[in-house]
């Protein structure tokens, strides 16, 4: 049997704010998500020219070569807007923390042979900048994109990047007993070692990179297709031993949130895909050419990952990409 | 390179300070293929002198994982309280309606302004090559996402109620009064990063978050405004973070090197009077439009800038700063501020998107109380006049076109102080054309940079060019009710008095205090 409580109830007057009315109609009331989401950005009347870009208006349809009717129809399969994306990742955050208090009081890390410990050195830990320029990429993206929508999406992956990143760093310092040695040799790979040095190179190109929309397909598309199957993957597979399952649980984050990314960045890209055949060309250009990019710029890791057949790993990450690619409507061929 | 075992048996233990440095300040690194001035090129734009910024100190010590849990829990809560108001009909339990023209007013100025602050922090998040400085600036920059959803998702229940509220970022691009905030906000977007960070971080968020934040959350604890004020404790902690990066950098940029101190104290003066300008809004917000009043103008100006901003730049003086320019005049200025500011509103109420109302007895004792050198001598007669033109069906509407002040964009409303019967209206000539401003603040900011200031896009104006015409719309040919069309003021609905409002009907309806007798059958 069911109670029921009684309430006065009011008419409102109207459902939802006129933006939101504008783009989902006007007779239904609107999720949080649609209110919290499109046509925040400032549109009209700017004042000033900004003296960082002197040439354009602060917010500015120009600072990408994709061409939109309409900007703020990047819509995020996930709805994330703030209360929701920390929601979530207060959940991701809490499991990991979870493993990581695990392996911590067990001393699981003095279980890992001495082959995994140097993959995490040599593999996995230098990732940390790579995240950090992914993290300023994303950020890049935030700050000089155009539309509401697609801001808040790439302000996500800015601070995602940046808890990737430190994920990262508690792993070497899981190994190195708190030290931080693990991670000053990490940055000593990463800036000397002949084999992550392509890939700093091109990281470096990334963040010269003028063009937000180009940066958003060189690292959220390409780059990211390509280095999660070749140097993040190995630690997840947890097959094997009982070290390998430790470190599957402390890449787990990582994992999951690669996926959860990967909604986002398709839906973008497919979006802007489907608006017209310049923008599919445009798109395909720059997935070629980042592509080959980086391609070239991992083949020296694949090398060195040879023992966990790295070389196929990459070679079938491209395969994937391509995949990928062709089913967002363009193609990198 | 270094490939042996570095596992230890057992790990020691680190201060949180230790612990945040190692996760963080090692991520980033010098380019070498690509050059640094390129990677981060807008540096060298304002001639400031950074020499290492691994001096920085870090204001706040939250990892990501960190963040991630605090803030779900905070998001958790407010949440739970604004269902709970959505569900209980909360707007109904707020002291008048008359109350909801502060959130009308902080709606379309503020949060437009929270928006551009969360795009303005990534770009610093973005442009600082310092793994510490760049990370504050990306969290601050997520939070001010967060406040302008929240404060969405406040008001939201408000909007379904009230008028005034439906459009609120058409409004702050559009709107005359709010292209006073906009420009604000666009002053300091268009600057270079370390201009951009003082005005914000420091000239608003230090010197001036307790005069914008402080009165509207604490008017909506006044008045019964369970949806604002939860969101407003809900964001505290997120201030209090954004309040010591603004005092971080400035003492960071200052012990850099000694020729910054003349730059940032150019950027002080320029941004405290940009800020005070934008202030006057509040002003009345406090003394006029608040049913139950939390304090005067005077006396809030009196606390968080006199005392406590007098006291933050005794700590700074030791860099060699100085109190702002122009200070002494703000102090004066709070004896009429709100009084000046209201009169234009109540002259201007046709093209405003929130509605005005003359004081009751009460309020005038109040405000007699609280301005006693002020108040019964110049402003009781003008509202008194008022009255009895109202009462005589004569209520004084001003039908001309305000003109503004080139750098504020105010209208030239407010007086010399030492003669309340006189417009204080200050000229330059520049490039053969005559700018009008309306204190020397103003006038001192444009003649800085006057090629920024001239393309300044002034409402006024731009009526009586004809440029304010709804896109696609057919010209009226009444540039005024055009205008109005342009902002996405309905007209009869959003502006005028609160007296005769559909607002008002409305309220007196729900409330159950309708005496009005139902309409006659035909």
């Amino acid at each position: 049997m069911s109670v029921e409580i009684r309430v006065a109830s009011i008419d409102p007057i109207r459902q939802t704010f006129a933006r939101t009315s504008r783009r989902f109609g006007a007779d239904k009331p609107a999720s949080r998500y649609q209110e919290a989401s499109f046509d925040l950005q400032p549109r009209d009347n700017f004042h000033y020219r900004p003296v960082w870009d002197p040439q354009r208006d602060i917010y500015d349809r120009r600072r990408t070569a994709i061409e939109m009717r309409d900007w703020d129809d990047f819509r995020d399969p996930r709805q994330y807007y703030y209360a929701t994306y920390v929601l979530n990742r207060a959940r991701m955050q809490e499991a990991a923390e979870k493993s990581f208090e695990f392996v911590d009081k067990h001393g699981l890390m003095a279980t890992l042979r001495a082959e995994q410990v140097r993959d995490i050195e040599t593999l996995l830990l230098p990732l940390r900048h790579l995240e950090w320029a992914a993290n300023l990429n994303n950020c890049f993206v935030t700050a000089y994109c155009f539309g509401s929508s697609m801001a808040q999406g790439a302000m996500y992956a800015t601070t995602d990047r940046l808890g990737i990143a430190q994920y990262l760093s508690r792993i070497g310092l899981l190994l190195d007993g708190n030290s931080g040695q693990s991670l000053t040799d990490a940055k000593a790979r990463w800036l000397g070692d002949p084999a992550w040095q392509p890939l700093r190179r091109l990281a470096e190109r990334c963040l010269v990179q003028k063009d937000w929309f180009e940066l958003f397909v060189a690292q959220n598309l390409v780059l990211d297709s390509l280095v999660h199957p070749l140097l993040y993957a190995p630690f997840h597979s947890g097959v094997g031993d009982a070290g390998g399952a430790y470190l599957a649980m402390l890449t787990e984050f990582i994992k999951d949130w690669s996926a959860d990314n990967q909604k986002w960045v398709d839906a973008c890209l497919k979006i802007a895909a489907a608006e017209s055949p310049a923008n599919r060309a445009r798109l395909s250009a720059w997935a070629a050419e980042w592509k080959g990019l980086a391609l070239d710029a991992l083949a020296p890791l694949a090398h060195c990952a040879a023992h966990l057949d790295g070389p196929a790993r990459l070679e079938s990450a491209a395969r994937a990409l391509d995949q990928r690619i062709a089913k967002l409507g363009f193609d990198a061929a | 390179m270094n490939t042996q075992d570095t596992r230890r048996p057992a790990g020691k233990k680190l201060s949180l300070k230790e612990k945040y440095a190692l996760m963080t300040r090692g991520l980033g690194w010098d380019t070498s293929y690509e050059p640094m001035d390129k990677a981060f090129d807008q540096l060298g734009l304002e001639g400031i002198k950074i020499h290492d910024w691994d001096k920085w100190e870090d204001p706040f010590r939250l990892t990501m994982d960190a963040y991630w849990k605090y803030q779900a829990e905070k998001e958790r809560k407010l949440y739970a309280v604004l269902d709970a108001f959505q569900q209980n009909n909360g707007h109904l339990n707020i002291s008048d309606a008359r109350y909801v023209n502060t959130l009308k007013l902080f709606f379309t100025g503020i949060t437009p302004a929270e928006y551009n602050a969360h795009r303005l922090f990534a770009m610093l998040g973005r442009q600082f090559p310092g793994p510490g400085a760049a990370i504050a600036c990306q969290m601050q920059a997520v939070d001010e996402l967060r406040h302008v959803q929240t404060q969405i998702h406040s008001i939201s229940q408000y909007n379904k109620y009230f008028n005034g509220l439906h459009d609120h970022t058409v409004m702050n691009d559009r709107l005359w009064y709010l292209s006073v905030p906009k420009s604000f906000f666009e002053d300091a977007i268009s600057s270079g990063p370390f201009e951009q960070i003082i005005a914000i971080s420091f000239a608003l968020e230090y010197l001036l978050t307790n005069l914008v934040f402080m009165p509207f959350m604490s008017g909506a604890a006044y008045n019964g405004d369970m949806a604002t004020v939860t969101f407003g404790f809900s964001s505290q902690s997120d201030e209090a973070r954004h309040m010591t990066l603004g005092l971080e950098c400035i003492k960071f940029v200052l012990e850099q090197d000694p020729g910054n101190a003349a730059i940032i104290q150019r950027y002080l003066d320029k941004w405290f009077w940009r800020g005070y300008k934008v202030l006057g809004l509040v002003s009345m917000m406090l003394d006029y439009m608040l049913p139950k009043k939390v304090m005067s103008w005077k006396e809030a100006w009196e606390i968080y800038f006199v005392q406590n901003g007098g006291s933050l730049f005794n700590d700074l003086s030791r860099y060699g700063l100085r109190m702002p320019k122009y200070w002494e005049q703000s102090v004066a200025e709070a004896e009429h501020l709100s009084h000046q500011t209201w009169n234009a509103f109540y002259n201007f109420s046709g093209a405003a998107a929130f509605h005005v109302w003359l004081p009751s007895d009460e309020d005038m004792a109040w405000l007699a109380e609280k301005y006693p050198n002020t108040f019964d001598q110049h402003y009781r007669p003008r509202i008194e006049h008022y009255r009895k033109l109202q009462a005589e069906g004569k209520r004084y509407y001003n039908p001309s076109l305000p003109m503004l002040c080139q750098t504020c964009q105010t209208p030239l409303i407010f007086t010399e102080m030492d003669d309340p019967t006189r417009t204080s209206h200050r000229q330059l000539e520049h490039d053969g054309d005559t700018y009008h401003f309306c204190s020397d603040g103003c006038r001192d900011i444009f003649a800085g940079q006057p090629d920024k200031y001239v393309s300044a896009w002034l409402p006024a104006h731009q009526i009586l060019q004809g440029n304010c015409v709804e896109p696609g719309a057919e010209a009226a040919g009444d540039p005024g009710a055009d205008a109005l069309r342009y902002f996405h003021v309905v007209a009869g609905q959003d502006n005028l008095d609160y007296e005769g409002s559909p607002d008002e009907a409305n309220w007196l309806r729900w409330k159950g205090l309708d005496k009005t007798p139902p309409a006659a059958a035909a």
